[in-house]
């Protein structure tokens, strides 16, 4: 069960930041941080129905984490769930075509056994 | 005299030595609410224990004032990291804002008393190595690439 959840948690995060990420570009910089440009903002972005999807995968990935932290420790719970890291990368590479440097890939990797090494 | 004609540069470029202010305040927004919004929500969850532990349970248990107040913070993470996203690479985000796994591990030792053992130490320093070399990137890779061949 706990595993069902990581697995859910993973995959349902992986898809709402790919969305998100996704309609952010389309959508712009984001550069008016005034209560009225950030009303506006969230105004436009009700509107995006591939955002208001991503908000829904991350709800359901929000509530598998709650479920899952009812049932292990904090320090379980936060690190298993970021084994979508290294899966994003690659995402991030090949579906949203972002430039991964040897950098950005080296960083993730470390972050990623750092993280897996967390659960131990 | 000739006034130089106006430079064009994009708000994320970065400074010599450091990120736009803009980039590091949101990052630092995305960092601390993550980390708040998910020590406040595991607080509340085991204070009041879950009898079945079903996703119904789950849903009821955003009544109560800890989870409530981890909801606050992780509703202002999701919207400061959309933000974030608007101008930076998801593979810039992801790792640069994973400094918060390290730091809600050390929250869970501090405030809800579990254990950090020597290996999860280590894997601490991994993850901060990781973070700072990502964060040494341009937070727009298309756009750096493009202006280092323009040079």
């Amino acid at each position: 069960m706990k595993w069902l959840l990581v697995g859910l948690i993973v995959f349902s995060t992986v898809l709402a930041d790919l969305l998100q990420s996704r309609e952010m570009k389309a959508h712009g910089e984001v550069s008016d941080f005034r209560p009225q440009g950030i009303a506006r903002l969230l105004a436009n972005l009700a509107c995006r129905w591939r955002l208001i999807t991503a908000i829904g995968f991350m709800a359901l990935s929000f509530f598998s984490f709650m479920a899952l932290l009812s049932r292990a420790d904090l320090s379980f719970a936060v690190p298993a769930t970021a084994a979508g890291l290294v899966l994003e990368t690659l995402m991030a590479r090949f579906y949203l075509k972002e430039k991964v440097s040897r950098k950005r890939w080296i960083g993730a990797g470390l972050v990623a056994c750092g993280v897996a090494l967390l659960t131990l | 005299m000739n006034a130089p004609a106006a430079e064009v540069v994009p708000a994320q470029t970065p400074l010599r030595g450091g990120l736009a202010v803009k980039t590091r305040l949101m990052i630092l927004v995305v960092v601390l609410s993550n980390v708040t919004g998910n020590l406040f929500l595991s607080f509340g969850m085991k204070q009041g224990g879950m009898a079945g532990g079903s996703l119904l349970d789950c849903v009821l248990a955003v009544f109560r004032p800890w989870v409530l107040a981890g909801i606050v913070m992780l509703t202002l993470w999701m919207l400061s990291r959309m933000t974030l996203l608007s101008w930076a690479d998801l593979s810039y985000v992801l790792p640069v804002t994973s400094i918060g796994y390290a730091l809600s591990a050390m929250a869970g030792k501090l405030f809800l008393g579990e254990h950090i053992s020597l290996l999860r130490w280590g894997a601490i320093l991994l993850i901060v190595l990781g973070t700072s070399l990502v964060s040494a990137t341009h937070p727009d890779g298309a756009s750096a690439h493009a202006m280092e061949s323009n040079r």
